[in-house]
């Protein structure tokens, strides 16, 4: 092996690789070859570093030097200034690592954005190389596996997870520990593990990250549940929308197996295991686990009754363990560090940690991974850098299309499953959408039904037919139709939903109706009562207008207009014609002198 | 894989190609001036030759990076070895012959090389 004087580490996700990371790499190799460095210098494509809003990004080592939206034209500058020359491209670094005294580099651990983090399953991504075992068998990888098979019964494996306190990251924070040993308990010599990466909610990232930036995180801890329950065949349920965690998925699984830690007698301790991935063609419902093995067994992708549950008659009839992404890459370190260190972390109910997607109106848009316990109002104001543009923090979305609203009120509401499920939100698989006073909630509700209108299996009929239904409510209320006898039915619609829908997707698909409804009612009635829409969302409520004392009369919103809505003379005050007025906005932003507003 | 100790062996073997990564601040720093005075004065096969012999006493707790110019371009190439806790040692007028002694007395050892420093070539 060869030994390289510095590390130039660019993220390889999904968000890098969209914003040129691809680029940057072979820009920086060919610009390392040209000036001879190429045995010197050692280029590594990794998974996600979280910071996502700073896209495309570089850590350069030892120095640690994190390089943000760097471009291909920057490349040359970076290899001839700061890896021949070692002088830092200052203009290139995230301002936050830089020292405001005296101008030194702060590694990136001390910055906001990762200081209150804490990276358990998150914690390779961002610093080896996905598609390179090695790099993992280096950071304690396939330990935990060893140890298991080598050291410990079936029993015991399920022990030391059931100590931990796990629960599953997928949302609904069933014991992980429970659920194996209901599996072990079914009898018969034919079980599966499977891996649920059908990461479907609007906003959320986590899964493909882990996926993209850990791989064999995955994969070792789904051979560690088969071996706990007596399974010797695992199934990865991914979506085809994944490519890039899919490649390394591939790629992971290969190398396992040349390693032997998939095969046959995997540390010659007679225990077989091997894995495959199947790809789900982007149906929300697949994320619910019998939806999910359905589609896995060939057929469409519906629900079916539960019980049995899938630990007693899962895929193929047979007992199966099916875990979320996330929950399987806790895995290995609860048995590398222990279950007593991953119990220690978090709450009392929630251990470990929980990794959210953060994204809306939130500068720093990303991937986090905090502790259990974490306040939202930390999450938003220290790690994701508060809301861009002096605006206010309204509410939070936390459990996608499934979840509620938390509003601002509850900003100190210390991140667990029990304290998200009491104020009416969940937990939910991670994502974490931010919203600002400029959002409609409303509209949110509506958003999020247009969602799940599309995405409901057909199965049951208060699920297809309520949820169109309710939608249709939701439009009512945003063109300024409705009554308020509208809204009670709409209220009385929900609860039919949920308590007469078979699986989760039906019974959650309410939620964010509910909670907008419960700490922003005042919201639905503005929009029925004074058929006027607060955030100045809804189209059909608000209406554009020009104050005349303001207006120059420059013309430049008469020339933007796109449907001639406006008109008046040069240097003279502009009026807009409602008739006309398509309210797209566009004046609003063209106008220099605040003459226009939303009413 | 047939057992722990097969992928201990692994596993030393490739942590020296992570081990950069975790910021470490008593790693023992080996920082060679590679400004245009420095290069035209030789600092690369330096630099190189420090490489070569980290790797083979397989030291991992040495990093070898590099830096601008001093200001000293009389006396390039110039390294410099911070060892944590001590105060840093110039080297000047390297060559890769030189390279050998800095490790082995200077960085294996705890002896700075007093012949090879700054203070001596004054």
């Amino acid at each position: 092996m060869e030994l390289y004087r510095a590390h130039v580490l660019i993220c390889g996700g999904t968000g890098c690789t969209s914003s040129g990371s691809a680029k940057l790499i072979e820009a920086m190799e060919r610009e390392l070859k040209n000036n001879g460095l190429e045995h010197e210098v050692k280029v590594v494509k990794t998974g996600c570093f979280g910071l996502c809003a700073l896209g495309p990004v570089m850590i350069v080592y030892p120095e640690g030097c994190f390089y943000s939206h760097i471009t291909e034209e920057d490349i040359p500058e970076i290899v001839s200034e700061h890896l021949v020359k070692g002088r830092i491209v200052t203009r290139l670094l995230y301002q936050e690592t830089v020292h405001p005294e005296d101008n030194t580099i702060r590694s990136l651990n001390h910055t906001k954005f990762y200081e209150k983090q804490m990276r358990v399953a998150l914690r390779n991504c961002g610093v080896i190389n996905p598609e390179n075992i090695e790099e993992y068998i280096a950071v304690d990888g396939y330990e935990a596996l060893g140890r298991v098979l080598t050291q410990m019964t079936p029993e015991e494996t399920i022990d030391v997870v059931s100590r931990s306190g796990l629960r599953g990251r997928g949302g609904a924070g069933f014991p992980t520990g429970k659920k194996w040993s209901f599996a072990a308990a079914s009898p018969g010599p034919v079980k599966y593990v499977c891996c649920n990466a059908d990461e479907g909610d609007p906003g959320a990232f986590m899964d493909r990250s882990v996926l993209e930036g850990d791989p064999h995180a995955v994969i070792e801890a789904m051979a560690i549940a088969g071996y706990a329950i007596g399974a010797h065949q695992g199934y990865i349920y991914v979506r085809a929308e994944y490519p890039i965690a899919i490649h390394r998925l591939e790629i992971a699984i290969k190398q396992a197996r040349e390693y032997g830690f998939l095969g046959k007698n995997i540390f010659d301790s007679g225990f077989d295991f091997d894995i495959e991935l199947r790809f789900g063609a982007g149906a929300f419902v697949c994320g619910e686990e019998t939806a999910l093995m359905t589609s896995i067994e060939g057929h469409r992708g519906e629900p079916r009754v539960r019980p049995p549950f899938p630990a007693v008659k899962g895929l193929f009839g047979k007992p199966t363990v099916l875990n979320n992404v996330e929950t399987y890459a806790n895995i290995p370190q609860i048995f590398v560090k222990g279950p007593e260190w991953f119990a220690s972390i978090g709450t009392e109910k929630s251990h470990g940690t929980k990794v959210f997607a953060l994204v809306g109106k939130i500068t720093n848009t990303g991937l986090v991974e905090i502790p259990m316990g974490t306040t939202l109002r930390e999450i938003i104001e220290d790690i994701g850098g508060g809301i861009p543009n002096g605006k206010k923090f309204k509410a939070a979305q936390t459990g996608g299309p499934s979840g509620g609203c938390i509003p601002a009120s509850l900003i100190d509401t210390p991140i667990d499953y029990d304290n998200l499920i009491a104020i009416g939100s969940m937990m939910g698989s991670g994502g974490l959408i931010v919203m600002d006073e400029d959002t409609c909630m409303v509209d949110i509700a509506k958003f999020f039904l247009e969602f799940t209108v599309d995405e409901s299996c057909g199965k049951c009929t208060a699920c297809r037919v309520g949820t169109r239904r309710l939608l249709e409510m939701l439009e009512k209320i945003t063109s300024g139709n409705a009554t308020m006898d509208d809204l009670a039915e709409m209220e009385e619609l929900c609860y039919y939903i949920k308590e007469n829908s078979l699986c989760g997707l039906g019974q959650t698909a309410p939620n964010p109706v509910l909670s907008t409804l419960r700490y922003f009612r005042d919201e639905y009635e503005a929009h029925i009562k004074e058929k006027r829409c607060p955030a100045g969302v809804c189209k059909k409520l608000i209406g554009y207008e020009i104050i005349a004392d303001n207006c120059k009369g420059c013309t430049a919103c008469a020339r933007v207009c796109p449907v001639g809505a406006i008109s008046g003379e040069v240097k003279k005050p502009h009026s807009i014609d409602k008739t006309k007025c398509i309210k797209c906005g566009a004046c609003i932003e063209k106008c220099k002198f605040s003459a226009i507003v939303k009413k | 894989m047939k057992s722990l100790a097969e992928l201990k062996a692994i596993r030393e073997k490739a942590k020296d190609s992570v081990i950069m990564r975790h910021e470490n601040p008593n790693n023992i720093r080996v920082v060679v001036g590679m400004a245009t005075c420095g290069i035209a004065a030789g600092a690369r096969p330096v630099l190189q030759a420090f490489l070569e012999e980290v790797q083979k006493r397989g030291l991992d707790n040495v990093i070898v990076t590099q830096t601008g110019c001093i200001g000293l371009c009389r006396l390039e190439p110039i390294v410099e070895v911070y060892v944590p806790g001590q105060e840093k040692v110039t080297y000047v007028k390297m060559t890769p012959d030189k390279v050998g002694k800095v490790v082995a007395n200077h960085i294996v050892n705890g002896a700075v090389v007093d012949e090879y420093t700054i203070g001596s070539a004054q």
